[in-house]
């Protein structure tokens, strides 16, 4: 297994070519995005594209830290009590039941390409296999991939790409090397890669 | 009126009655009571449907002393902001006086509606006693019962017709509740419980349904897991409106179709709910009734923007549709294009807290659907971002809207393009939405906006204001405009005393005033209540420091402010945070 940590953002930080557990620009290593987290534990999740998407978004701007959960205020917004709480879904007794529920209501995973503003989340539950996940995929960030231009000179057009995927362990790894069921078991968040950093990995396509 | 007493006496009351009973809307029938003592005595002896907005305008007794011969009564409590946790729990809203007035008076009540009142098991057991020929319950957003009561209900009233318990906070204590409906009760016709938090014996619930030939509605709970729907729906293929339980389940495709086919059985179904934890393994169960649904609530389905418009596009008689904001602004175009006889759209926040969140629902989908919807007539939408020129068109596309309510999150907002107030939007939207009568107001707004609605907003009934306005014109501008206008809430609004002032004799109009967080005295209070004998005026202090509040300098700023016209005078059930102002 390469040391697929060892991606460059922008070339000069020795931080991004250490060997570590979790995804290249994160401080520590990611606990798994429950499907249904919201509120302050986003802050903790995101990673270099919170810039990038604050831009965007011109009302987030202006309110200091974007990440960072609000005071609530009283009362609002005008939602009733029970509306609050019905997402997530609500509590569970035993762990049995909760991974039965975390079945059931699907297995949804963030998916991040390199250069978009914002990241997608889909449920990994409703593909049969890479093929469909990776059209899928491709379907959905489609409109940031015309016309891209590769971000370093000497590097063929942004067309190469890779999706891979970081696992139960925090590791990076390339999908399509393990049976679909033990993929979708053990994913927790996909990240498609462009450009020049695909050239260290092994380009196969998926079957 | 010459001789107005000999023309009433040329017929027999009996025609009168008859003419009368072609008026039933109350406006009608109150204007036809004070036209002279002989219409008065026979109106009253005539009406049978009483509705009473506020339960504190008039004393219980009286009401029911004046209508001796009612047959269905709907009564509403609590302030509507009560919904959002602004008014204390112990304010008030008991339902125990009305109940024991019209066990009293009306002992042959067949229906009662109540809506945010505090509704006791007492309550209940005296309804399933004194009423033999009982009919009809709805309780909506209520509280202070518990299935027990409910116990009481099933067992007593034989011919019970209607149990529908909307957004009620029940508590649980009888588990087997339902199994107090006797074999004998087989006239159910509607029956929800969505908003029980307990389990459920659904055996009970089958047998229960399985004699009941004429159910046309079941909205079940949270607790009926999806492989008790499909017996559940055997035994009610006649079922006009279903709210399913828990829509999630093992996958296995047995349980897949099973449920497409009990659903496929119903072939009368025209409205859907409940879908709790749905997700897309078993949506598609529903497509082959998609065709004939005009009413179908998602909006506790976390289910994401793709599968909801392969579900939605399905749905080309759609009337109502609410749905969270997953649906995002691609899925309310493709709403937009298949379901053009929608009347009604409410998009709830998954995320009300959320700081930064990748959800696409923007102004794009609300002008989307304005544009592609002909007979859009009552919009909720909550959202994080607006336009005036969003607005604008919408305003444009759609003069017929009867009730209008944004929801921009993030108070103060501004227009994000132009960073300017949204005074221009939501004026164009009262301009040109000659019928509306619900309005409410979000983001940034000076008091442009509200000389606007006082002037155009002539059907308006109820308005919604929150953290908006420069200063007291905002308020003065609705007060002295708005002809129409019933119920004013605001909360968070830098309005002060003289507009109240200036404005008294409005109030007596008015079914109610709230103001919360806004820049009233209580100097100005007590001038209104003293002003105004026909008026309660309400004063809310909930942080009890130093002095009682009849100790208080005039210039002690009020906390929240509840003021309603009443001919009973001032209630004596108040909680000790509440000082009505003599």
């Amino acid at each position: 297994m390469e040391a697929a940590a060892s991606s460059v953002k922008d070339g000069g930080d020795l931080r991004d070519t250490e060997l570590r557990l979790g995804l290249p620009g994160t401080e520590a290593p990611e606990k798994p995005a429950a499907p249904s987290t919201r509120g302050s534990k986003r802050a903790l999740q995101e990673d270099d594209d919170m810039e990038s998407r604050a831009n965007s978004r011109p009302l987030e701007a202006d309110s200091g830290e974007a990440p960072a959960a609000k005071a609530q205020i009283v009362g609002w917004p005008p939602i009733r009590s029970y509306r609050r709480n019905s997402f997530p879904p609500r509590k569970v007794e035993s762990e049995a039941e909760a991974e039965a529920e975390a079945e059931a209501a699907g297995l949804y995973v963030k998916v991040s390409m390199d250069g978009a503003p914002y990241l997608r989340k889909i449920d990994l539950k409703v593909y049969k296999g890479y093929k469909e996940l990776r059209e899928a995929m491709d379907n959905m960030f489609k409109c940031f991939t015309q016309g891209e231009v590769s971000r370093k000179e000497g590097c063929s057009s942004g067309s190469e790409s890779a999706i891979t995927y970081e696992d139960k362990d925090g590791d990076l790894m390339l999908v399509g090397d393990v049976p679909w069921e033990m993929f979708i078991s053990s994913c927790r968040r996909l990240r498609i890669m462009k450009g020049c950093e695909v050239r260290g990995l092994r380009t196969r396509q998926y079957s | 009126m010459v001789g107005g007493f000999r023309w009433a006496a040329m017929f027999p009351d009996e025609v009168w009655e008859h003419v009368f009973s072609f008026l039933p809307a109350d406006a009608d029938r109150n204007a036809a009571a004070l036209v002279c003592r002989a219409w008065y005595r026979l109106e009253r002896r005539s009406r049978w449907r009483v509705f009473v907005g506020n339960c504190y305008a008039v004393e219980p007794a009286a009401a029911v002393r004046r209508f001796p011969e009612v047959r269905a009564a709907a009564i509403k409590g609590k302030p509507h902001f009560a919904d959002f946790n602004l008014v204390p729990s112990d304010w008030g809203g008991g339902a125990e006086a009305w109940v024991e007035a019209m066990a009293e008076g009306w002992p042959h009540l067949e229906e009662l509606r109540l809506k945010r009142m505090v509704v006791s098991d007492d309550c209940l057991e005296l309804i399933a006693r004194c009423f033999k020929n009982f009919k009809v319950l709805s309780l909506v957003s209520c509280e202070g019962f518990s299935t027990a009561g409910l116990a009481a209900i099933a067992a007593n009233c034989r011919y019970l017709r209607e149990l529908d318990l909307h957004e009620n906070e029940v508590e649980d204590n009888c588990l087997h509740w339902m199994s107090h409906f006797p074999e004998s009760c087989t006239s159910l016709v509607t029956l929800n419980i969505a908003c029980l938090e307990g389990e459920v014996n659904v055996s009970v619930l089958e047998r229960l349904i399985g004699r009941c030939p004429n159910l046309k509605t079941l909205r079940l709970n949270h607790s009926v897991p999806l492989e008790r729907l499909v017996g559940l729906l055997h035994r009610a293929p006649q079922l006009v409106d279903l709210g399913t339980g828990k829509y999630a389940a093992q996958h296995h495709p047995e349980l897949f179709s099973r449920l497409e086919s009990a659903i496929a059985g119903c072939k009368n179904l025209k409205g859907l709910s409940g879908f709790w934890e749905a997700g897309p393994t078993f949506l598609p169960a529903i497509y082959s009734v998609c065709e004939g649904l005009t009413s179908l609530n998602l909006s506790y389905a976390t289910i994401q923007g793709p599968e909801l418009i392969k579900l939605i596009s399905r749905c080309k008689n759609l009337q109502r549709l609410w749905v969270m904001d997953l649906i995002e602004d691609e899925g309310l175009i493709a709403v937009a294009a298949s379901c053009k006889l929608l009347q009604e759209l409410r998009v709830f926040p998954s995320d009300p807290y959320g700081a930064a969140q990748p959800i696409s629902l923007t102004e794009h989908g609300l002008v989307a659907i304005s544009a592609g919807c002909p007979m859009l007539h009552s919009v909720l939408y909550f959202c994080r971002q607006m336009t005036n020129a969003a607005l604008l068109t919408v305003a444009k596309n759609c003069p017929n809207f009867t009730c209008f309510r944004l929801c921009i999150m993030e108070p103060h907002t501004p227009d994000y393009i132009t960073r300017q107030p949204l005074d221009a939007g939501f004026s164009a939207i009262v301009e040109s939405c000659k019928h509306l009568r619900r309005l409410s107001l979000s983001g940034l707004l000076t008091d442009l906006v509200f000389k606007s609605i006082g002037a155009s907003a002539n059907r308006l009934e109820m308005l919604s204001v929150a953290f908006a306005g420069d200063g007291d014109a905002g308020l003065h501008y609705i007060l002295s405009g708005c002809k129409n206008l019933r119920k004013l809430e605001i909360r968070d609004c830098p309005f002060g005393d003289k507009p109240l002032l200036d404005n008294a004799a409005k109030l007596e109009t008015m079914r109610s005033l709230w103001m919360s967080s806004c820049s009233v005295t209580l100097g100005a209070c007590r001038q209104l209540a003293r002003k105004m004998p026909l008026l309660n005026v309400e004063v809310i202090n909930e942080r009890k420091r130093g002095l009682p509040l009849e100790l208080q300098p005039d210039n002690c700023p009020v906390e929240k402010l509840y003021i309603y016209r009443t001919v009973a005078g001032p209630r004596s059930d108040t909680p000790s945070c509440v000082w009505i102002l003599r």
